[in-house]
């Protein structure tokens, strides 16, 4: 009777937990979704902030006479083809090679360079034209929910490259692949992001 | 628990887990097509002016998105409900919850100031200092 319960409860625990576990038990990748979600806090506050304001132009220019799509199409790419091209680092960190890992991660930080640097020209652009952040609340909205996300891909090339000269120095031991995989969930958070500022802020934002 | 130990617990996961930990070739595959859809179809939607009026581009600008982030999630952050014994869902579920609040709250709310406010009409807003 005591045996068979045991067993109930052994099944049960397979059934729950053990049929396969996904990530090493070691807490940190778990600590790192919860920042992450944190951040997600941080961004749902700046969404609602511009969801608020984004209409306010204050007799000035509105996101129909700014947005440039296509610019923002090929950004689009840049960040949707680097989230791939991590992916691609993080098969051939499993598979222990680091040339091919550091070329990945190499593409991706070009990848996301090239997205920063269309986003700068993008800003410069605008400050240009007299629609900086002081000139609506519609535009500091704007800049403060599309400024913090290039932030963050600013720090995510940051650390991508720290990872590039750890990688070359030390090899794919355990830590340095817990490593990879923090970055890999913060790069393709950023590229998760992007899917709200793009269709939220600019496809929604040139409609009339 | 000492090193070594530590090591074989590892290597016994990874082992346990092969192709799945970091995701498969196949799953980036999958998840890059599908986004670069449903990427490609709001865009379109927006720029050739599709669907007859601005309501519904909307709508099926955001249900897109909706569907993306959710690709994203799977294919790309390898999110499923067994993932440290679940507590990743439920920190998402979480979280969505707070940005559901926030965002609905925020927008009741302002909606609600708007509609009490005298109106203002653009020439008032050009004399403002």
């Amino acid at each position: 009777m005591a045996s068979q319960a045991h067993a109930l409860t052994e099944a049960d625990k397979n059934r729950f937990y053990l049929t396969k576990e996904h990530h090493p038990e070691n807490g940190t990748l778990l600590g790192f979704w919860i920042y992450l979600m944190s951040d997600c806090l941080i961004f749902a506050v700046l969404f609602a902030c511009y969801a608020v304001l984004g209409r306010n132009y204050a007799a000035g220019p509105s996101g129909a006479d700014l947005f440039d799509l296509q610019l923002v199409a090929i950004n689009t790419g840049l960040l949707l083809l680097s989230s791939i091209t991590y992916g691609f680092a993080m098969i051939s960190a499993q598979a222990k090679k680091v040339k091919p890992v550091l070329i990945w991660l190499g593409i991706t930080g070009l990848l996301g360079l090239g997205f920063l640097s269309l986003e700068l020209y993008e800003f410069h652009h605008l400050i240009q034209e007299g629609a900086g952040p002081q000139r609506s609340a519609f535009l500091s909205s704007f800049f403060v929910l599309v400024g913090t996300h290039g932030l963050h891909v600013t720090f995510g090339i940051i650390w991508l490259v720290t990872l590039m000269v750890q990688v070359a120095q030390r090899g794919l031991g355990a830590e340095m692949k817990r490593r990879l995989m923090c970055l890999s969930m913060f790069w393709h958070f950023l590229d998760v992001i992007w899917i709200g500022v793009f269709s939220f802020v600019y496809l929604l934002g040139v409609l009339k | 628990m000492s090193a070594a130990s530590h090591d074989a617990h590892h290597a016994h996961e990874e082992h346990e887990d092969h192709g799945e930990a970091h995701g498969s070739l196949k799953d980036y595959v999958i998840g890059f097509v599908l986004a670069v859809i449903l990427t490609a179809i709001p865009f379109w939607l927006v720029m050739g002016n599709v669907l007859p009026n601005a309501q519904m581009t909307a709508v099926a600008v955001m249900g897109l998105a909706v569907i993306q982030v959710l690709v994203h999630m799977i294919y790309f952050l390898h999110m499923n409900s067994r993932s440290e014994g679940g507590w990743t869902l439920l920190a998402l579920m979480f979280t969505l919850i707070l940005v559901i609040i926030t965002l609905s709250g925020s927008l009741w709310v302002m909606h609600n100031l708007n509609t009490h406010m005298m109106p203002t009409t653009a020439h008032d807003m050009q004399q403002m200092p």
